[in-house]
């Protein structure tokens, strides 16, 4: 009973002491020139970046489903990668198995996994901070035994997985097909991107986030508390279930092995880099997690995971809230230098 | 306690005398008290922490229009009834009315609704959110979406923001907090952000308006204004004020009827002035030593 009186007493999980700023979103004109650079970048590089920067999106929506849960919610997760796993399947049965189109393929995900993370969100309500993290961790860790059980092995491929057969450009537009998946995914990201904006600035993004700041007094409010946690779970994974869909698609496989915990943590650690709550570092976190492991791996061969761990503690010391912290940064050294 | 000056025992309260008009409803709200049915009625509640009885069998009414407050020494259990109104707490016995119907039913997130909106004694903001998100926040019981309507703004969604906006804002107003609609209210000073408390209890349409010690923290001058503010709420609002104060002179000036708690027991019931002359409650305030 006395957890009533502290919460009265303290302010809530580090996680959630954001550096002050109005918005969790970016001025207007930067996200226009952001969006005007990734419409012509795929002219200027060559088809294997475009697919990196294709997996920078695809995570990129991953994370920020995660930024909802967490940012948004209050919730911790270390199973996204279970939700990724469930969309990947469920795109790549559909068009492997029932012939359905792609594109369609990414609205069941995203409604299969929904469904499953809002049926996951009850038994989470029970739990708070470490412990549902604990149960997601498992979630995490049996997903990929569960995908090689052999009753669903005539549907999923079993150890094997299954081979997604990559789309070509329609209309017979005279682009590559990864410039075409490219452009595929930068229109689904910015769908997704300003829909969770508009849902956290909204009556159902403030009730969330009312929680995540205090249950108690959200409840005295009218919130009802566990069905909004329940509905940022459903929210989350079903928008993680898009991003494993659209993976599925890019990889043109999917293999339980390739959804291990080691995915989930990636993605946690992408939204730390990012910065906690701040939906645009959820793109910058995705970066982080494609292209550092390379970097790691181009210093030494050997040693890249120590040298990834050190990469990683050096932006988490310089930087603790992440690319928000660079992007308020950055725009008051802008104000500044528009004073003078 | 038995060191204290001895001006403190002839005076306890710091006792205003009450102005003509707060007599005025007091009388009035006495009159109404035989007449109307009581707004709220809570009736044997009891409430056991473990081996604490916090409250014991504690019984009153409250009439529409009052500012009850709602007095005793620290430990008394008037935060505790604040929680069982607000359902945070379940009494282990006895029931609480509003116009005539159990509130004891109800999950704590349907008691905005009916009409009890409250303080916390600690302020309990949401402390990464603007005021204006705050106060919003409070707006959520009487509207009404859906996240589908939220994701895609539909004209749906918009309405409802509209009209959260415009009560909100004039709300602000009220409390001159526009101003500091877009700051996040962590940083700002302890009475500016019990002000954001009070707009956001307001935000919710109360009925029934719980304050859990809106002065504590307070100086001199924040506490007269708060109580003129508290009065205008009630008189302006129509709002029905139960007021948790230990600062006697503010509690002597604008409660219409006054309940005194002490150990979880009802130690007496009246207007300011029989308060103030009761014997036992001056015994419980000064301890043993006043005999
Ligand atoms: N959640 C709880 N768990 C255990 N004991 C509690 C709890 N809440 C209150 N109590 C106990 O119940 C008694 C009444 O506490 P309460 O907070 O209601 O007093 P109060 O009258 O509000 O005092 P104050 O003037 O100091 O705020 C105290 O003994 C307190 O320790
Ligand atoms: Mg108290």
């Amino acid at each position: 009973m006395s957890t009533v009186q502290e919460t009265f007493a303290t302010t809530k999980s580090p996680s959630t002491e954001l550096p002050a700023g109005k918005s969790n979103a970016l001025g207007r004109n930067l996200s226009l020139l952001i969006l005007l650079v990734m419409l012509v970048v795929p002219l200027f590089v060559r088809n294997f970046v475009i697919f990196q920067i294709t997996m920078v999106l695809i995570y990129g929506i991953a994370v920020l489903a995660l930024n909802i849960l967490t940012g948004g919610s209050g919730q911790f997760s270390l199973g996204q990668s279970a939700f990724y796993a469930l969309g990947a399947y469920t795109s790549g049965i559909l068009m492997e198995h029932l012939g359905v189109n792609y594109a369609l393929t990414l609205p069941v995900a995203g409604m299969v996994c929904f469904a499953a993370g809002f049926l996951f969100g009850f038994p989470a309500l029970r739990l708070s901070g470490i412990y549902l993290a604990l149960a997601t961790f498992a979630l995490a860790v049996a997903m990929p035994q569960l995908l090689k059980l052999g009753i669903f092995e005539h549907w999923t491929g079993g150890v094997q997985g299954l081979v997604v057969t990559k789309p070509d450009a329609p209309f017979d537009l005279p682009i590559s097909q990864d410039a075409w998946l490219y452009y595929f995914t930068l229109a689904v990201t910015l769908v997704i991107y300003i829909t969770s904006i508009f849902l956290l600035k909204s009556r159902s993004g403030r009730a969330m986030m009312a929680i995540r700041d205090n249950e108690i007094a959200a409840s005295a409010m009218g919130v009802d508390v566990s069905l909004y946690k329940t509905l940022a779970f459903g929210i989350s994974a079903g928008i993680t279930g898009i991003a494993g869909g659209l993976g599925a698609i890019a990889v043109q496989f999917v293999a339980p092995d390739s959804y291990t915990i080691q995915l989930a943590i990636a993605l946690f650690l992408g939204m730390v880099v990012g910065g906690v709550g701040w939906l645009p570092g959820s793109f910058a976190g995705a970066a982080f997690i494609v292209f550092v492991p390379n970097l790691a791996e181009e210093i030494s061969k050997g040693l890249s995971g120590a040298f990834f761990g050190v990469l990683l503690l050096v932006v988490i010391y310089l930087v603790p809230h992440g690319a928000k912290q660079v992007a308020t940064f950055a725009e008051s050294l802008i104000d500044k230098l528009r004073k003078t | 306690m038995g060191s204290r000056p001895a001006q403190q025992f002839a005076d306890p309260f710091h006792v205003i005398a009450p102005t003509g008009y707060a007599v005025m409803q007091a009388q009035v709200a006495q009159g109404t008290a035989t007449a109307a049915a009581p707004l709220l009625t809570v009736r044997d509640v009891s409430v056991v922490f473990g081996g604490i009885t916090a409250l014991n069998g504690v019984s009153f009414d409250m009439q529409k229009g009052q500012v009850l407050a709602l007095i005793g020494p620290n430990g008394a259990g008037k935060t505790t009834l604040f929680n069982c109104l607000s359902r945070l707490y379940q009494p282990s016995a006895g029931d609480i009315l509003m116009d005539g119907v159990s509130i004891l039913t109800r999950p704590p997130h349907r008691i905005s609704e009916i009409g009890i909106g409250r303080t916390f004694q600690n302020v309990a903001l949401f402390p990464n959110l603007s005021v204006l998100d705050n106060a919003r926040v409070g707006a959520h019981s009487h509207t009404n979406s859906d996240i589908i309507s939220d994701s895609l703004r539909l004209p749906r969604s918009r309405s409802v923001e509209v009209a959260i906006n415009k009560k909100v804002l004039r709300i602000l107003d009220y409390l001159e907090l526009t101003h500091l609609a877009h700051t996040n209210v962590a940083g700002l000073p302890f009475g500016t952000q019990k002000r954001v408390e009070l707009a956001r209890a307001l935000a919710t349409d109360p009925t029934i308006l719980l304050l859990d010690e809106p002065a504590g923290g307070l100086n001199h001058e924040e506490v007269y204004v708060l109580g003129d503010l508290v009065k205008r709420i009630r008189d302006e609002r129509h709002i029905t004020v139960l007021l948790v104060e230990h600062h006697m002179g503010m509690v002597m000036k604008i409660a219409d009827h006054i309940v005194v708690l002490n150990f979880g027991r009802k130690l007496a019931e009246g207007t300011p002035k029989q308060i103030q002359n009761d014997p036992e409650v001056l015994k419980a305030y000064l301890g043993d030593t006043a005999k």
